[in-house]
């Protein structure tokens, strides 16, 4: 004989329910007044304010804590600070960070800050995850982490991010450039 | 050996017995672990040296059977002999952990703290003794001590400003060469290493100061900038050499050997050969062999768990096997049709550029050069 395990199972979480099997009265056979109610309940939302935008006409303000695209900075000298010390590569969790450094020659100081650079820096963004641990491990304040999308891309080849791709705009030959690859203070057009 | 006397010694609670004439520091070494004291100077292979950077300071808290008085100062523990029935306390001191800290920023006092650039990063003796033993920020306000740079040649590069005056090197030259043609120059804050007029250390065995400076003042030029060691694999090999034993470590990432230096013991310094000689390596091993071609591979290094050498998780799987495709093992040679290839898009690691083959660093000639 099939023991009833239900009655002699202690329930995990309260929150279990028994299925109500009682037969439809008259009224709930009829469906239209539950149909009538629910539509009201939709009708309700028409006047409500909007949770939705319409992007990308219309966008909403980054959290200050956004980690975005990796940016790799420049002193106010416009030099490039990175010194290729691979403390991003080694802290990367996605191994998405790849470099090659090499050695300032006589006449390249206002190019590079220190006496070796990253002759190649490169970040696998189909790796990366964003966790921003490279800026954390930076200890040249050189790469951050942006305020701004890395874009799609129909090919795979386009998330190879080179140097090129990531170093700021130099602060004084093209200042508007480099505010916009900071990505901070972006016109945002959402209400909230 | 067998008519000198044994000794009982007690460091931190610890006893050992150790022949009449050893010094603290190589008693404690016996023991070793967090016993043994920290030496910036003293080489255990090099004979005279020790005694200048006091990071070895202990309290002697007894000073033997016969005469128990403590001794009034902390001392030297690679310049002080054991006596019978000696107790020392090193790390259960707070006087001497105090008095180490102290010596620490003493020693970062002029140090340029560019641990970002310097290619001794990761295997420095210097940080790690900060680490241990520094405080976390620095109180000299001064502008540090600056040199004019000296060029030692196509081999080892010279920083002086990180050199902490050890003497390492010149007990090396002395001791391993034909003719040591560098010292220490000048005297107090102006005392620099430096050959006399500009010259190039080109002896045989002179590269191996690179292995004993206890900091990144000299460095290998041939591996100068090209990469960090915890991106490297660390590799036992050795070579039939005429000049020196062969035995090295080197220091790989996929086939391309970037470093050969000797092989390090637990206490960073150059170990011993079977038969008992130091493995010191000539310049012939160290700058000129850098292809794996070259070397017999024995296997890989052990590396401690906690150094960040142990880190490089670039460095595919440790040893000497290589990872594979498995794709086309398992698609009956199909290679996948949607799989981007790296290296048609990246520009850093191209296999067709070998880095480790360049003389010197690199530098943005070598990068321009590529492009075409």
């Amino acid at each position: 004989m099939p023991v009833n395990k239900n009655k002699n199972m202690q329930a995990l979480t309260n929150r279990a329910k028994e299925v109500n099997r009682k037969p439809m009265s008259f009224m709930e056979s009829l469906y239209l007044p539950a149909i009538f109610k629910g539509m009201a309940i939709t009708f309700s939302h028409i006047f409500k304010k909007q949770p939705t935008i319409q992007y990308p006409e219309q966008k909403r303000p980054f959290s200050p804590v956004f980690r975005g695209l990796h940016v790799l900075n420049r002193d106010e000298e416009g030099r490039e600070k990175c010194t290729a010390c691979g403390l991003c590569a080694v802290a990367c969790p996605a191994e998405a960070i790849t470099m090659e450094a090499a050695e300032r020659l006589p006449g390249e100081e206002n190019k590079y800050r220190e006496e070796k650079y990253a002759a190649k820096y490169e970040i696998n963004m189909l790796r990366c995850i964003f966790c921003g641990l490279c800026e954390e491990a930076c200890p040249k304040d050189a790469i951050y982490l942006s305020e701004t999308f890395a874009p799609a891309n129909f090919t795979r080849k386009g998330f190879i991010y080179g140097k090129p791709d990531l170093l700021i705009p130099d602060p004084k030959t093209d200042p508007e450039g480099y505010e916009k690859a900071k990505g901070r203070n972006e016109p945002t057009t959402a209400d909230n | 050996m067998s008519d000198t006397p044994l000794f009982k010694v007690t460091i931190d609670n610890i006893t050992v017995e150790v022949p009449a004439g050893t010094t603290i520091l190589n008693a404690a070494r016996k023991i070793g672990g967090d016993v043994a004291p920290p030496a910036m100077c003293y080489y255990s292979k090099l004979q005279g040296s020790g005694g200048k950077c006091r990071t070895c300071l202990v309290e002697v808290s007894k000073g033997s059977e016969k005469d128990p008085r403590p001794m009034p100062k902390l001392v030297a523990s690679c310049r002080t002999t054991v006596m019978d029935g000696m107790e020392v306390k090193n790390i259960t001191s707070p006087k001497v952990l105090d008095a180490r800290a102290g010596v620490v920023e003493f020693l970062l006092l002029n140090h340029p703290l560019d641990c970002p650039i310097c290619d001794q990063a990761g295997e420095c003796h210097l940080q790690d003794l900060s680490y241990e033993h520094g405080a976390e920020g620095t109180r000299y306000e001064f502008q540090r001590r600056t040199f004019k740079k000296h060029d030692l040649g196509p081999y080892i590069q010279l920083h002086m400003t990180r050199c902490i005056l050890c003497y390492r090197c010149v007990f090396t030259a002395d001791q391993l060469t034909q003719k040591r043609e560098h010292g220490v120059l000048d005297r107090g804050d102006h005392a620099e290493i430096a050959t006399h007029i500009e010259k190039s250390l080109e002896n045989d065995f002179i590269g191996n100061v690179i292995d004993v400076c206890p900091v990144g003042a000299l460095t290998d030029k041939t591996f100068r900038f090209k990469n960090r060691v915890w991106f490297l694999k660390p590799m036992d090999a050795h070579r039939d050499c005429p000049n020196c034993c062969g035995k090295v470590t080197l220091w790989n990432r996929g086939d391309e050997v970037f470093r050969v230096t000797a092989r390090k013991d637990e206490w960073g310094e150059v170990e011993n050969t079977e038969d008992g000689k130091t493995a010191w390596i000539c310049n012939t091993c160290r700058f000129e062999k850098k292809k794996t071609s070259d070397w017999v591979i024995e296997g890989p290094r052990l590396i401690s768990r906690q150094s960040v050498i142990s880190q490089g998780h670039y460095a595919g799987k440790i040893g000497t096997t290589k990872p594979h495709e498995t794709f086309s093992a398992v698609h009956a040679g199909r290679s996948p049709k949607l799989l981007m290839d790296i290296h048609s898009v990246s520009e850093v690691n191209k296999p067709e550029v070998h880095l480790s083959l360049i003389e010197g660093p690199a530098h943005s000639t070598d990068f321009n050069t590529k492009k075409d």
